[in-house]
Formats: structure tokens, sequence, C-alpha cells
């Protein structure tokens, strides 16, 4: 079995103790909850999307729930990504971070790394995927965040 | 019968897979109100049955089939003796305790229950007795009402005449997978039946670690599962009064629940076959017998003051040790709890606590626990839950309290 320092790297546990944009947005900011039902975990996130000068941009956003150390890090990192892209950066970051995840695409293929894009302390969550149990903790919020991005 | 002391060493070497060690250390196993680990007779008798007396039941005439019916019939014998039902054919095989409660809701709610009748839940229940019932409020309009907890986390009673007046079902878990309270299950029965309402319990939880008697209690319907009293998974048990039971419509249709089936309907075979359509969980139900003789072999009393003792050195342990670092959820009262402890430990999330645990090899389940409604009674989306059975020991208390030590150092708390 690894070592659990790969798992619980200090960026994720200073996440976890100091999460990154903490709190909500009043309506109709766009807004999903997303459960992991087999373990309660629970995140909430909210975001503010306005025409920038790279089309459709995340300007804004909040995370809210409850959860473990690995799942509320991870929204909480990816808040910070996030926060001032734009939308079409967003997906592209999803993508890639589902692909270190080793969670396949919409078709059932491995997605290929994107050089272009850059995953900064995110690569601090690589560990996880030693994990299988965990990895529905980590991606908890970038599953919670592609929701509301569709009621954007 | 004087009781005597289970001899935790002879019993942990008689579980094979107790024995098993994990990188290179052993295992210590405290998610028994999971699900329990399985005795070598258990196992031997499910491979004996297999390779030897493996053959349909009630329905073929040859010597082999025969055989295969005796035990299968047999271990309804042994269950039937193990709970103290009055007859036989009380005791209804099922899939599990879940399957059991939904029997229950589907056969005799839809055949009794009415926009506007009253069935009484707990605040304790787990996820397969709250269920069942809600979808029976969203199909008929029949209304929940719920008996709450005291602060330490047992019943609160002092309003169970109201909450039964006017009431038909009063459907309770004897003992909370949660918090580990053993509930006053004969009084319970005696409310409901003075208010007129059937008593159904749910036993899965404490039929594994306690002598239990239906009659005593005056249960009018009990559910429990095998696998968490060190049978197989995929068999549970319903016990019904035989009057209940027979007035019941049947569940599941098709072959061996009936009598006789003819071109314009069927007319039901008598109990228990009645409620037990299509070829049933044999090889399970034989393994489930073994498990009960295995139990009975012990002594269910010895059993239960084996766990008072573990569950008593626990919690001075874990208090000793972690003072106000370690909650502990339920009652501190032995005498009316079980071995099951939901805990928080400092700011470490469940998770993450199981996660550090099992670097250790102890095995403790995080999570909700099937029980959201009481999770957010008690404040908590998610609890870690270490639960103590017959092959525990104080040993697994220390290891349990040492693997704790080293999540504070991870976690810098």
């Amino acid at each position: 079995m690894p070592g659990l320092e790969d798992l619980y790297r200090e960026i994720i546990l200073d996440h976890h103790r100091n999460p990154r944009n903490r709190g909500e947005l009043p309506p109709p900011a766009p807004h999903a909850v997303g459960h992991n039902p087999l373990c309660g975990d629970e995140i909430e996130v909210f975001l503010q999307v306005t025409d920038g000068p790279e089309g459709l941009t995340v300007s804004d956003i909040k995370v809210g729930g409850q959860g473990c150390s690995i799942s509320q890090s991870s929204a909480s990192m990816m808040s910070q990504a996030i926060k001032g892209k734009p939308v079409a950066e967003v997906q592209a970051l999803v993508r890639r971070f589902k692909g270190m995840m080793s969670i396949p695409d919409e078709h059932g293929n491995d997605i290929e790394p994107d050089p272009s894009v850059k995953l900064g302390d995110l690569e601090a969550l690589q560990g996880v995927v030693k994990y299988p149990v965990r990895i529905k903790c980590a991606i908890l919020g970038w599953n919670t965040l592609l929701e509301a991005l569709e009621q954007a | 019968m004087t009781g005597h002391a289970l001899d935790t060493a002879a019993i942990k070497q008689q579980f094979p897979l107790l024995q098993r060690r994990l990188n290179g250390a052993p295992l210590v196993y405290l998610d028994s109100a999971n699900t329990s680990q399985k005795p070598a007779v258990v196992i031997d008798t499910i491979a004996d049955f297999m390779r030897h007396s493996y053959a349909p039941i009630n329905r073929s005439a040859y010597q082999l089939a025969a055989e295969a019916t005796d035990l299968y019939e047999g271990a309804r014998s042994k269950v039937q003796q193990f709970i103290n039902a009055r007859r036989v054919h009380e005791i209804v095989f099922t899939k599990n305790a879940t399957e059991s409660l939904n029997l229950l809701a589907y056969s005799w709610g839809r055949a009794n229950l009415r926009a506007g009748d009253v069935v009484v839940l707990t605040h304790m229940e787990h996820h397969a007795n709250i269920v069942p019932w809600h979808m029976l409020v969203a199909e008929r309009g029949i209304v929940l009402r719920w008996v709450p907890l005291t602060a330490d986390g047992q019943l609160d009673l002092t309003t169970l005449p109201q909450l039964l007046d006017g009431a038909k079902v009063f459907s309770f878990t004897a003992m909370s997978n949660v918090l580990g309270t053993i509930t006053p299950v004969q009084q319970l029965c005696a409310a409901a039946h003075a208010a007129g309402a059937l008593a159904i319990v749910d036993g899965c939880q404490y039929v594994p670690h306690n002598v239990t008697d239906v009659q005593a209690w005056d249960a009018d319907f009990m559910a429990f599962s095998s696998h968490k009293m060190c049978g197989p998974s995929g068999v549970g048990v319903l016990y019904g009064k035989e009057d209940l039971l027979e007035a019941m419509p049947p569940f599941l249709g098709g072959g061996n629940m009936i009598a006789d089936v003819r071109l314009d309907g069927f007319t039901t075979a008598d109990l228990p076959a009645k409620f037990e359509a299509g070829t049933p969980p044999i090889t399970e139900v034989v393994g489930m017998g073994a498990a009960v003789d295995f139990l009975t072999g012990l002594g269910m009393a010895n059993v239960r003051n084996h766990e008072m003792e573990v569950a008593a050195y626990a919690q001075r342990t874990l208090t000793e040790r972690f003072g106000d670092d370690i909650q502990l959820h339920g009652p501190t009262n032995i005498e009316v709890r079980g071995a099951t402890f939901s805990l928080g430990f400092r700011n470490i999330h469940p998770h993450d606590l199981s996660q550090v645990l099992d670097q250790k090899n102890v095995c403790v389940r995080a999570g909700h626990h099937c029980a959201k409604p009481l999770m957010r009674l008690l404040g908590v989306t998610a609890t870690a839950r270490a639960s103590f059975y017959l092959y525990n020991d104080t040993d697994d208390v220390d290891a349990l309290a040492d693997a704790l030590d080293g999540a504070s150092d991870i976690f810098g708390y």
C-alpha cells in the first residue's frame, strides 16, 4: 500500500483547513448541489458568468457544503483555478483534471492529457488516483461545477 | 444455566479471514454492524452442501432432492428455535432484512393502509425501515409520525401514547446501527398493542448479538439478516405471527408460492411457501442454519456478556486516552447499548479517519450508515463507526486507539 503522504500533501491539507472562495452567491446565480450518496459528502457551487473579451467567463465562484479533506480541498483548488477564466478554458481544465483522475471521456476512452492546460496546484491531487475509493471525493466538486455551468 | 466467558482467541481461530495478514500485519475487523465474518463451520457447511447435497427443494421426488429439502427446512427449524417463534412456518426466508421490511410494507401495507392512516417510526431507523413507508406515503397518502430521541441517544418515550394514538403500525429497531442503542422492545410492543397498532421489530442489529425471544416480546413481525450473524449474505428472515401472515396477500408471485394455477387465477400455497416465490437461496439458507448452530453453541447470553465487556473497555480506553478529542455517540450506559460506536475524532472527517485507520488494517465504516435522517439530527453528515462482535477483544480496542493516535499526527491536530 502506498504511503499516505501521497494522498495528504501539505497543500491539500492547507486548502482543507482554509478553503478558498467559501460562501454563496444570491439568486439568480447559476447554482448546483452535488451529493455523494454513498458517504454523504455535499458540495454546492455558485457561479457568476459574464460576457468578457474572451467570451463567456466565470467571473466569480463560491463553494459551500461539507465533506472529507479530499472533496473539500479539491473544490477549493478548483475555485481558485477557474475564477476569472473563460468558460471554454474551464471546460478544458475539467477535462484535464478528469483525465488525471483516470476518468474516461463520454465515449469511454482515456482522456489524453492536453499539455496546453496547466494544472498548477491541482497536481497535488494526483496521489488520489492510487486510492480508487477517493476518486469520487476528488471529482465531486468538478461534476457539480459542470452542472452549474449548464444553468449559466 | 450459568454463562461462561467467550474464549476470543479460540473463536478468532475459527474465522479463516481473521487469520489473513494484510501488508504483513493482522486485520482488525471492526465493521460487523455492516456485515460479519464467517466461521469455518459455515464456509464448510456451504461447500459440503454444494458438493454433496445440492438439489432443488420442495418439488422433486428423488432422494437427493429430499435430502436438500430436509437440510433447507432443517435450517428453518433452527431459526425458529433461535428466536423462539411458536411455529416453524412463521419463519419466511427472504433476501435480507430490507426485503423483509419491504415485503411487509408492500403486502400488509397495501392490503391494510389507506390515506390518513398513521405509521409510527423512530428517529433512529435506518433507510430500510423508512423508505418502504415513504413509498406508501407517496402512493397511499399514509401519515408518518416519529418517536424522537433523548440527548444520550435513547428513544424519548414521553409522548409515545400520543404518537401511537390512532396508529395502525409501530415499526422500530431493536438496536440502532449508528448509536448502538438497544430499545425496550417488549415495552414498545405492549404500547403498540395498547393503541391497537401492529408492532414490527427491525432485528437486524439486535439478533446477532443478543438472546431473542419474539414470543416474550409479543412482536407481530420481525426482520433480520443472515450476513450480520456469521451466515452468508443473500438470505434474511421475516418472522410473523401465523394469523397475520395467513391474512396477508402474497408478495412475489411465481413457482413454489402457489397451491394451484388455472387460466383464470391461482390459489396460494400454505405458509411459509406462500411468501417464498421461485427458487430460494437454498445454499445460503443451509449456511444460515450452520451459523445459527455456531451461535447457539457459544450461547447468545455469553455473546452479549462478552460484547458488554468489550464495549465497556472501549468506552473507558477511548475516553481515557483521548478525552474531549473523541466524541462517542449514543448511550453511555452499557445496559442499553451494544458494542457499536459511532465516533467523531477531533476535526478529522470520517473518510479521512477511516483512510488513516486502514493504514493500520483497522477496518471501520465511514459514512451515513444508511441513516441520513439520524445523521441530520446528530448535526453531522457522517461518522466513523467501529462495531465489535464475538470475535473482537480488548486487543482490537487497543489497536483502534493506537491507530487513532496516528491520525492526529497526519492532520496535525
